[in-house]
């Protein structure tokens, strides 16, 4: 834990300078800030960085960043979560891969020792809690993924390629870790999280059933009952431990990491799920803007998962994901005709990146690769670029060309976070 | 050279128009000169687009901040903005928000009093990207040319709070329980947006000693579509609009500028019919759009300006232009169609 938080500084200052550097010479005014809440810090007129473990400042803007728990969707972030935002993933249908991005968040708390909270109406969050995977450390790591990146690179590493030799300039997405930073770590999900990790860290759970008061009125309000109770323990925990400033006694700041699981599902009281015409359409979209209120007044990260998927109405999809910051959407290939496919053979699903905040800044990092593949292997997680593997068949027959042809139409509206087009052109 | 800025006139029918050939060979003259055109223009913002805003007119280099091409596409100058016009930014399939923070520089340019109705970021966020355009939001607020209303601050008061009076927000806890009590009451008015319709008067009202400090007040709204969102329907959002136009473009004769989302095919019925009203009562809208052929690194996406006069009638025909834009660190540089420095 100390070791990390002393990398955490180190790679930090690197970042602190860069961006000053940056920022000088600019106006007489500095623009860079530490980011940590957003509104006025008690502290404020103080640039200095604070040096909070788990966390690294953004070399773009400074922005203060805390991992995922999953380092190859950090690099696609942008370098990892800003603090004060919300990331929403959209589920997949069987919610298997998305709950494990909410376990990867979790686990990524517990080993920085930040403070958690759980909130969950399907599942205990001491449940949860328990079934967090256990990190890779340093020691055995280097050993295991070596074994792993041996199979992965050794036909490629060895032979120089002559015929299509430009593909070797091609950038390869990184899958095994960076050894030099611990700001993301890797997770063995065939082991569970040690107990004494667990409990050594601070958490609170919300489990909803569990707060239903027994009186329930019909109330003719516009936020169901659930999320209502859900926003006054957020506040209550955020006001309780001085997340947001207001206990100036506390002397180590730390970062509250806030994972809510499957918003808007039935579970939650919430109908939006089950009809398209509902009652309370508002409150969804509510409950997020006012999640956002505290999460930007406060040092904090949230993680959503949402099942989108089952959302009748198009328009509150289009409104949460403005409201939210970023939006990632999950597509795993179990049970769709896909899984059989010979073109996805080697991956689990696609994974969409919908949405990137422009945080204090009028551009932001993005990623050239928009079609992008995950597939998860026992210790690793990793996110590709999807490549079409070549058509080796003897006779071009009729089927094999219109796979190709399935695979590009869904390749085409997957047109990305900054400018979205219309749907398929044909050339 | 010349032949290059004739094929596509060759193409068309006719010349070219008078501007596309005049950006044609600023854009050829600046590709061949990159390092004077550098030393003439060192007081502006420090990336140098190819197709650099043209001086055609005598007009200095322009002032650091905003977007001088922008500027340049809309014929003003914070010296001689117009007044009493609506303007709507609206942006589909991309995000328009680089449009707000022109406007905000712009008018804290010309020396206007600002009301700033900022729903969807905090403050910071602006004041930053302020700062790379050269405005200090921190600095035009304690000396009270701009008024800023932070929603997401604001509304975490409002929800958990019990205001003792009205607050602009206040529709938040419209038909909702309030939390912190243990009986169950619940608000009896249906959350109209007449506080804020205040809270924007009392903000924008001309000073007491009857001094013009300030040129003329303007209202900026980011954005309204988040007011959909928050239980508001599309009906009382135009209200409000019209009684804000009422009050500020016609009393006033101030400047309002809101930007709403288009939802384009998620059938988002209220949006559509906010937009709708809005663009028939606009003067002007800005509508940032995504390629239709999708990503681009290097196009980020298009631009459509339509001038419109809402009260004369059709037979005077709207004038509108389509550019091309890239974003860029502190600037954002834009082109005709086809004409991005990366492709020429």
């Amino acid at each position: 834990m100390a070791a990390a938080a002393t990398c955490g500084t180190g790679a930090g200052n690197k970042g602190c300078t860069a961006a000053a550097a940056a920022a000088a010479g600019k106006n007489n005014v500095t623009s860079f800030q530490r980011k940590g809440p957003r509104a006025s810090v008690p502290d404020s007129g103080c640039a200095r960085l604070v040096s909070i473990a788990g966390t690294r400042p953004s070399v773009r803007n400074g922005q203060l960043l805390v991992s995922t728990g999953l380092p190859a969707l950090d690099q696609l972030l942008g370098g990892g979560l800003a603090v004060g935002t919300v990331l929403l993933i959209e589920e997949d249908k069987y919610n298997i891969y998305s709950s494990l991005l909410f376990k990867y968040f979790l686990a990524e708390g517990v080993i920085n020792g930040h403070t958690l909270l759980v909130a969950s109406a399907k599942e205990d969050p001491a449940d949860i809690l328990q079934e967090l995977p256990a990190p890779l450390l340093d020691d055995n790591c280097k050993k295991d993924f070596d074994e792993d990146v041996c199979n992965h690179k050794t036909p490629e590493s060895n032979i120089k390629m002559k015929i299509a030799w430009r593909y070797q300039l091609l950038p390869k997405m990184e899958p095994g870790p960076v050894s030099s930073s611990r700001f993301g770590h890797y997770y063995d999900l065939s082991k569970r999280m040690p107990q004494e990790l667990i409990e050594a860290s601070i958490w609170h759970g919300f489990f909803f059933p569990e707060k239903l008061s027994p009186t329930l009125n019909i109330e003719p309000c516009s936020l169901t009952h659930g999320y209502i109770k859900l926003l006054q323990f957020i506040q209550n925990v955020i006001y309780e431990e001085g997340f947001d400033g207001s206990n100036p006694q506390k002397k180590q700041k730390n970062i509250l990491r806030i994972g809510i699981q499957n918003l808007g599902s039935p579970l939650w009281g919430d109908d939006i799920c089950c009809t398209e015409n509902c009652d309370n359409s508002h409150s969804l979209t509510k409950f997020l803007y006012v999640l956002r209120g505290l999460l930007r007044t406060s040092l904090s990260a949230c993680i959503i998962t949402m099942p989108t998927h089952l959302i009748q109405n198009k328009a509150i999809i289009a409104r949460v994901t403005n409201l939210s910051d970023t939006v990632v959407g999950l597509e795993s290939f179990i049970g769709s005709e896909r899984e059989t496919n010979p073109l996805y053979k080697d991956y689990h699903g696609l994974i969409h990146i919908r949405q990137i905040p422009r945080l204090n800044n009028l551009i932001y990092d993005v990623s050239d690769v928009k079609d992008l593949a995950f597939k998860l292997k026992r210790k690793l997680f990793t996110i590709e670029r999807l490549h079409l593997p070549p058509d080796l068949s003897d006779t071009v027959s009729r089927s094999s060309k219109q796979i190709p042809a399935a695979s590009s139409r869904l390749l085409g509206p997957d047109c990305g976070v900054m400018a979205g087009g219309r749907k398929h052109l044909d050339f | 050279m010349r032949a290059l800025a004739r094929a596509p006139a060759a193409a068309g029918s006719g010349r070219p128009p008078d501007w596309l050939r005049r950006r044609l060979e600023v854009a050829l003259r600046v590709r061949a000169s990159p390092a004077r055109a550098r030393v003439a223009c060192s007081s502006s913002t420090s990336v140098v687009p190819a197709a650099a805003p043209a001086p055609a007119s005598g007009r200095q280099c322009p002032q650091p901040g905003m977007f001088p091409e922008l500027n340049n596409l809309l014929n003003t100058t914070p010296d001689r903005a117009e007044q009493g016009k609506l303007t709507l930014l609206c942006d589909a399939k991309t995000d328009g928000s680089f449009l707000v923070h022109h406007f905000l520089s712009f008018y804290l340019k010309a020396n206007c009093k600002v009301c700033f109705v900022a729903l969807i970021q905090s403050f910071s966020h602006y004041n930053i990207v302020g700062q790379k355009l050269g405005v200090s939001l921190t600095a035009a607020r304690e000396c009270g040319q701009l008024v800023f209303l932070e929603g997401l601050k604001s509304s975490v008061d409002v929800f958990f709070r019990a205001q003792a009076e009205p607050h602009p927000l206040q529709f938040l806890r419209s038909a909702s329980l309030q939390p912190c009590s243990e009986v169950h009451t619940w608000e009896a008015d249906a959350g109209n947006l007449q506080p804020l319709y205040e809270f924007v008067r009392e903000a924008l009202k001309p000073a007491d000693d009857g001094q013009a400090a300030w040129r003329c007040p303007v209202l900026l709204v980011d954005d309204l579509s988040v007011l959909l969102s928050l239980g508001m329907g599309a009906v009382a959002v135009l209200d409000f609009i019209h009684y804000c136009r009422a009050a500020v473009c016609w009393e006033q004769k101030g400047n309002i500028v809101a930007l709403v989302h288009d939802s384009g095919d998620a059938e988002d019925e209220e949006n559509d019919i906010l937009l709708n009203g809005l663009s028939h009562q606009s003067h002007l809208i800005l509508r940032a759009e995504g390629l239709a052929t999708g990503f681009c690194r290097d196009v980020h996406g298009q631009l459509k300006i339509l001038w419109r006069t809402p009260s004369q009638p059709a037979a005077q025909r709207d004038r509108s232009l389509t550019y091309q834009y890239k974003i860029q660190d502190k600037s954002v540089s834009f082109f005709a169609k086809g004409m991005s420095p990366a492709i020429l």
